[in-house]
């Protein structure tokens, strides 16, 4: 019984296992470049869309306390989502992104892209498209690419879990928490 | 040792159709006594060295169940209203089937659960029977699938359980702080909390390893084989009889008959999409609540115009769904409740239907935390956190070490509207029909929804959660617990099978799997799918020696 899963389970059906292969394989070659200190190529995104997704992405999971999706690199994962497993994605992106331009341009005149806006007028902005179905669409992306597994290109060196304490380890021993430790009461 | 390869066109003894919670059961057990045997089985063979913790992989991907996008799914909440595409149920798709990714909950029914017509009588918009069988009867085969199977738990430690005449045959798993907080505070409320019994090994049992507590259970198949999976307990010992071939990737689309009304073989996709029928000289249906009467739905012929073995006209019928809320909370200190196995204490205090309620139903709740890290973030948090920003990130940051969660597993009444059936405009990847479900709850399964969550809120309260947050009360998510569509009974008018799963219209034709459940019991319905294929086996198994099939 996981009605809380089940939205997940609509948006992310596109799955083969090819898809995660593929993606897997775009992971490791982004972490060898740069480990190897090239730059990182985008798979699919341009330039333009990956500057302004990174910027809405910061505002998602900011850095403010800690990594945040900057540092995790969710853009990363993004980028690999659409060029494997979440293809179908694409149009949502491409749609949401111009829907967002639009909202821009009306709400700062001023402004040419989202780069020239503040932190709090982006907030503003996102704001304004939190019904807008691409948001969700978005911002389960960026949560993945803070809390999914680093191969998919986010999380990276674990920062997602890292932040939440999680301690990714193949196997632990009790006590796990504090009310099975020792003096607090654990069950007889 | 050679794995036995058969033919298809070798007339085997038995081809069990499904390798799943009751396929597994039944190979190893008609195999053991000296059958050939062949399983087919939808979806491959994996095995613990392709099994990973990749939580998109397997918690938000379909990674071990069925893909929608190959084999698509309508639902619809009754009959008058257009079918659309949507995941309502799932299942394991591999060998092992569902054994190998659930969260390995393993609880006998009650006594009563047997004969709750007798003590309750009708319930208005329900079918409420009695199975055609007792508990007494069932008893030695939940013992026998506890030892084969390999459960932990403690015997005697829940009052309300029936009586069973062996222990579990492994301890208790280590208990977690969801766990110490639910039984200190359930005592306190004059409650009986008691150890949950798990498919899952404390101790090194008949060859596999004990659990090293990594925490991914739901969804995912284990590592370490101490998940005790039909794949890897009685599988195994199937093929190593050399007369059991398991053929993965073989995708049933009809049971085939011949003139004397009589089942002789099935037809199946291998994989690349070349029909093969593979003969035997009977069936077993093993492929699950939803699967088994869409096969038999598919074998029309002009003998059996309506499907096979569906003279009642009762194939489909009877759909029970998996109900039950999740009641979260929210503690001071880090339980970090993401190690080890997902619950391990329960309640059956609630668990009997009570008159005095004003309506049916009854369940089991269980402390436990089944989020793995970005479905937390996205699905588990209280519905007043805000969905992005500073707010949002600490939230989860803070809340997923120390939220603890009740989750109640509650009682699905059997109502003849609530169906399988073969949706005439959506196909599958292999252009078979799609599984349309109807289904709409009976209105007491969803008061009894929320008579429980009631209940969890307070035990919640008693175990000192600084903030509770819960589903609504009418919420009915993915069905994962396939029960009803092919009903047991001994009057073949009102049922499609007789207590051992053989089908009241074809003789040599069984169907053995939550398909044939009367009622739902409180949900967790492994142990009584494999007790069932246990006892159904092994009356197979003197008919086939004597010739009566």
């Amino acid at each position: 019984m996981l009605t809380r899963r089940e939205w997940i389970l609509g948006s992310f059906s596109a799955l083969v296992a090819s898809g995660v292969l593929d993606a897997q394989q775009h992971a490791f070659e982004a972490v060898r470049a740069i480990a190897e200190g090239h730059s990182v190529a985008f798979a699919y995104l341009d330039a333009a869309a990956a500057r302004t997704l990174s910027a809405l992405a910061a505002e998602i999971i900011p850095s403010d306390d800690g990594p945040g999706a900057t540092e995790a690199g969710a853009v990363y994962f993004i980028d690999r989502a659409l060029a494997t497993f979440d293809g179908d994605k694409r149009e949502s992106y491409r749609q949401g992104l111009s829907r967002m331009e639009v909202a821009r341009a009306k709400l700062f005149p001023a402004s040419a892209g989202i780069d020239d806006l503040t932190r709090e007028q982006r907030q503003e902005l996102i704001r304004g498209l939190e019904k807008d179905e691409f948001f969700e669409v978005l911002r389960t992306h960026v949560v993945l690419g803070f809390l999914a597994n680093p191969e998919y290109g986010g999380n990276r060196d674990q920062a997602g879990w890292k932040y939440i304490e999680f301690d990714d380890q193949m196997g632990y021993q009790p006590p796990f928490g504090y009310y099975d430790g020792p003096g607090n009461g654990e069950a007889k | 040792m050679t794995k036995a390869r058969f033919r298809p066109s070798e007339e085997v003894d038995f081809v069990v159709i499904g390798a799943g919670a009751s396929g597994g059961v039944m190979a190893k057990e008609l195999a053991s006594a000296g059958f050939r045997v062949v399983v087919l089985e939808q979806g491959p063979y994996l095995d613990e060295s392709s099994f990973t913790h990749d939580e998109l992989k397997y918690a938000i991907q379909p990674g071990l169940t069925n893909d929608p996008n190959l084999q698509p799914i309508t639902y619809r909440k009754a009959e008058r209203e257009p079918a659309v595409r949507k995941k309502a149920v799932e299942y394991g798709r591999q060998v092992g089937g569902g054994s190998v990714h659930f969260t390995a909950n393993y609880w006998r029914f009650h006594e009563s659960d047997f004969h709750e017509h007798d003590l309750l009588g009708d319930v208005a918009g329900a079918s409420l029977a009695n199975w055609p069988i007792s508990y007494r009867e069932l008893e030695p085969f939940y013992t026998k699938a506890e030892y084969e199977i390999g459960i932990s738990g403690l015997a005697g430690a829940n009052p309300f359980e029936a009586p069973r005449s062996k222990p579990y045959p492994l301890p208790p798993m280590p208990v977690k702080s969801s766990g110490v907080l639910f039984e200190r505070a359930t005592r306190k409320m004059g409650l009986h909390p008691f150890p949950a019994p798990v498919a899952v090994l404390s101790q090194p049992y008949r060859g596999r390893a004990a659990c090293v507590h990594c925490g991914f259970c739901e969804s995912f198949g284990c590592e370490m084989q101490a998940k005790s999976s039909t794949l890897v307990s009685v599988i195994p010992i199937a093929e190593k009889t050399g007369r059991c071939e398991i053929r993965p990737n073989s995708y049933v689309r009809r049971i085939e008959t011949n003139a004397r009304g009589k089942v002789t073989g099935a037809v199946y996709f291998e994989q690349g999409g070349n029909q093969v029928l593979q003969r035997a000289k009977a069936v077993v249906v093993c492929a699950n609540g939803v699967e088994s009467a869409k096969l038999l739905l598919l074998s029309t012929s002009n003998q059996f115009p309506d499907g096979l073995a569906n003279s009642s006209g009762l194939v489909g019928k009877y759909l029970m769904w998996d109900l039950g809320l999740l009641a979260e909370g929210l503690f001071e200190h880090q339980a970090n409740e993401y190690k080890s196995i997902q619950v391990t204490r329960l309640i059956h205090d609630y668990y009997a239907s009570d008159p005095k309620r004003g309506f049916y139903g009854g369940g089991g709740i269980d402390a436990r935390f089944d989020f793995y890290p970005a479905g937390f973030a996205l699905n588990g948090l209280p519905p007043d956190t805000p969905k992005w920003g500073l707010e949002f990130k600490k939230t989860f940051g803070h809340y997923y070490t120390r939220t603890i969660s009740l989750l109640s597993h509650t009682s699905s009444l059997a109502v003849e509207s609530n169906t399988v059936t073969l949706d005439a405009n959506v196909k599958d990847a292999w252009g078979l029909p799609a599984v349309c479900i109807t289904y709409t709850p009976h209105p007491d399964d969803i008061a009894t929804q929320g008579w429980m969550m009631r209940r969890q809120r307070e035990i919640l309260e008693a175990m000192g959660a600084k903030k509770i947050w819960g589903d609504p009360d009418d919420a009915v998510g993915t069905s994962r617990h396939l029960m009803g569509t092919c009903r047991m009974g001994k009057d073949p008018a009102k049922s499609v099978v007789d207590s051992f799963g053989r089908s009241h219209d074809v003789p040599n034709l069984f169907i053995v799997d939550g398909s044939n459940f009367v009622t739902s019991a409180r949900q967790q319905p492994t142990a009584t799918i494999q007790a069932l294929a246990y006892r159904a086996a092994d009356h197979m198994v003197k008919l086939a020696k004597a010739g009566d099939l």
